[in-house]
């Protein structure tokens, strides 16, 4: 952005080796999930992980990450993160430490939010990270194109698309792949999250938002499929009370299918930087 | 809530503030002296003239939820669906979100364009009593992305608002993105001369999203839009193959009821999970005319049925906060 003066801004994102967004165009697919799984996962392949939370007006990682109740302090570089493990490898920056209580509704208009983003990726001093995971509220709006122009200059990885298997979801979705192409983000692929539910009692799977819509649509654009993660209610009740379901069920399939994704997004990153 | 234009210089205190046109950032800029003589802080004449073109709408609905997913389209196609069964009732859907609308394919209106009359856009029909209108109408193809950010959005909800001619009807229902922004604030701010019956708010029944859903009911206390009820969709599982229920969203913290009493707000009643839902939405269904025996089906007209009552008893009173409990259960 011309107007402000880039040289004498503080350069945060500096010790940042790889930055990635996590899009979807549909509300309630699992972005914040896979964000904190993903994050997780990169953790437990021994890398330093940051999250960023741009969804303004409903920010759900500090609930997932169970670091709600934590407060974000000052430094002389900016904004310190919340740290959601003893040994600080799992940073995170949300609106949700800023606000006073947690049912408070941030109401604002886009320029209010974009200031804020802005903010959000100059001023939080992560140090040195291995993985920047971005993530974003549903749409095409005000914030994914804040977040896309103040990130130009980082050059990031990627973005990786979440979608549920149903048609209504997946219709969104590629209308996020337009963008990313319209805005030239690469796309590390497509997540299908949701995709079947054993039921604990007789092991049928029921697909509740039918099936294959991820794999279908990253095939018609072109684009890798990175694999889909089916429902656990294990996993959701883990996001309820903040605890860590990678850790906590290893034998999980859902987490498995987490650990896959996780594996194939290191393999793209580092063959871009060899 | 200053209203800061997207290309206003910085520090711009707000077209709407006392000091529009007055402070040092006002000088050079272009605006400064429509600002300073007072014209931006009148009421947009939008307002008058939506509030016009509502008088032929006997009642309007906003259908919110501050996290996405949860359900919004399919309860305001279904909502729209279930009144319209009555023949006599004039119903109309208006989709105001933007970036990721769902309506026209979840009513069966994929690749329908709308066409324009002398009084106005006219709206896409789903059978003579229930018509539509959406962004989606309006793009080339389904791959397009709407890559606009606030102002740009605020102006085709206003052209939706007062431009579409929906001729008389008894109910207008108004589908929403997920979150308190551009869109939610626009709608509320344009309809404010129009008498709004009030909200009907979406949730599933974990923490997670209730924690965004509370945000929105505040949002609903700040800019005095009355809550009609709470929904709380995708509220269990009953596996089609040994019929036992599992809680696939697991109400942790007591679910929509508790959060209902808690904020003393109507709790309208629970959606079961069926996948039945999902493929009729995909397929631009009615799920009530398809499945019109399921417990699901049952429990959408209770709820409509509710809705309708609060909306009939709402129109004649004056509007005031019903905050009385509406048990189900």
């Amino acid at each position: 952005m011309s107007r402000m003066d880039d040289t004498e801004e503080s350069d945060n994102l500096g010790g940042v080796k790889h930055v990635i967004l996590i899009l979807s165009g549909k509300g309630g697919v699992g972005k914040s999930t896979v964000t904190t799984q993903l994050a997780l996962a990169l953790n437990s392949a021994g890398k330093k992980v940051g999250i960023l939370d741009v969804d303004l007006c409903g920010p759900s990682i500090p609930k997932m990450l169970n670091v709600e109740s934590k407060d974000v302090h000052q430094c002389s570089q900016g904004w310190v993160p919340v740290y959601a493990d003893q040994a600080q490898q799992l940073a995170v920056m949300s609106i949700g430490f800023l606000l006073s209580s947690r049912d408070d509704a941030v109401v604002w208009r886009g320029p209010k939010k974009n200031a804020m983003i802005k903010q959000f990726l100059s001023d939080v001093y992560w140090q040195e990270l291995d993985y920047l995971l971005i993530d974003n509220p549903p749409g095409t709006s005000d914030e994914h194109i804040s977040t896309v122009e103040n990130l130009k200059k980082y050059k990031p990885d990627g973005a990786v698309l979440v979608t549920t298997p149903q048609a209504v979801a997946v219709a969104d979705v590629r209308r996020e792949i337009t963008f990313c192409r319209k805005t030239g983000i690469r796309i590390l692929g497509v997540v299908e999250n949701m995709s079947g539910f054993v039921c604990p009692h007789c092991t049928a799977c029921s697909n509740l938002f039918s099936k294959g819509g991820g794999e279908q649509l990253a095939q018609q654009c072109n684009v890798p499929y990175l694999g889909s993660i089916p429902l656990d209610p294990q996993l959701t009740k883990s996001l309820e009370e903040g605890e860590n379901f990678m850790n906590s069920f290893q034998t999980s399939g859902t987490r498995q299918a987490v650990m896959g994704i996780a594996e194939m997004i290191l393999t793209q990153t580092n063959d871009k930087h060899s | 809530m200053a209203d800061v234009p997207q290309n206003a210089p910085e520090q711009c205190p707000g077209t709407q503030s006392e000091e529009a046109g007055k402070s040092s950032a006002c000088a050079g800029c272009p605006n400064q002296i429509i600002c300073a003589s007072g014209a931006a802080k009148e009421p947009d004449p939008a307002i008058e003239e939506i509030r016009q073109r509502m008088t032929s709408v006997k009642h309007k609905i906003v259908v919110l939820s501050g996290k996405g997913g949860v359900g919004k389209s399919t309860f305001t196609a279904h909502l729209a669906h279930g009144i319209a069964n009555d023949d006599t009732k004039q119903v109309a859907v208006l989709d105001v979100d933007i970036c990721g609308p769902s309506i026209p394919r979840v009513m069966g209106l994929d690749g329908e364009q709308v066409h324009q009359s002398g009084s106005g856009w006219s709206p896409v029909y789903v059978e003579d009593n229930l018509g539509v209108m959406s962004v989606g109408f309006l793009l080339g193809s389904p791959e397009d992305a709407v890559i606009w950010r606030g102002p740009k959005k605020n102006g085709l909800i206003k052209q939706f608002l007062r431009d579409v001619d929906w001729g008389e009807i008894d109910y207008l229902v108004i589908d929403t993105p997920p979150g308190t922004s551009d869109e939610h604030l626009s709608v509320v701010q344009y309809l404010s001369a129009a008498n709004v019956d009030g909200a009907v708010i979406i949730t599933t029944p974990q923490e997670v999203s209730l924690l965004d859903v509370r945000k929105e009911i505040n949002f609903c206390k700040k800019v005095d839009l009355p809550v009609i009820g709470v929904v709380e969709n995708m509220s269990g599982f009953v596996c089609p193959n040994c019929k036992i229920e599992s809680q696939i969203f697991p109400p942790t913290t007591g679910g929509a009821v508790k959060m209902c009493q808690d904020m003393q707000v109507p709790f309208l009643g629970k959606l079961p999970l069926d996948p039945r839902i999902g493929k009729c939405c995909d397929e631009g269904k009615s799920y009530l005319s398809e499945v019109p025996d399921s417990p699901a089906s049952q429990a959408f007209r209770e709820i409509i049925q509710k809705i309708q009552i609060t909306c009939d008893t709402s129109a004649g009173v004056s509007r005031e906060e019903e905050t009385g409990e509406m048990d189900t259960t």
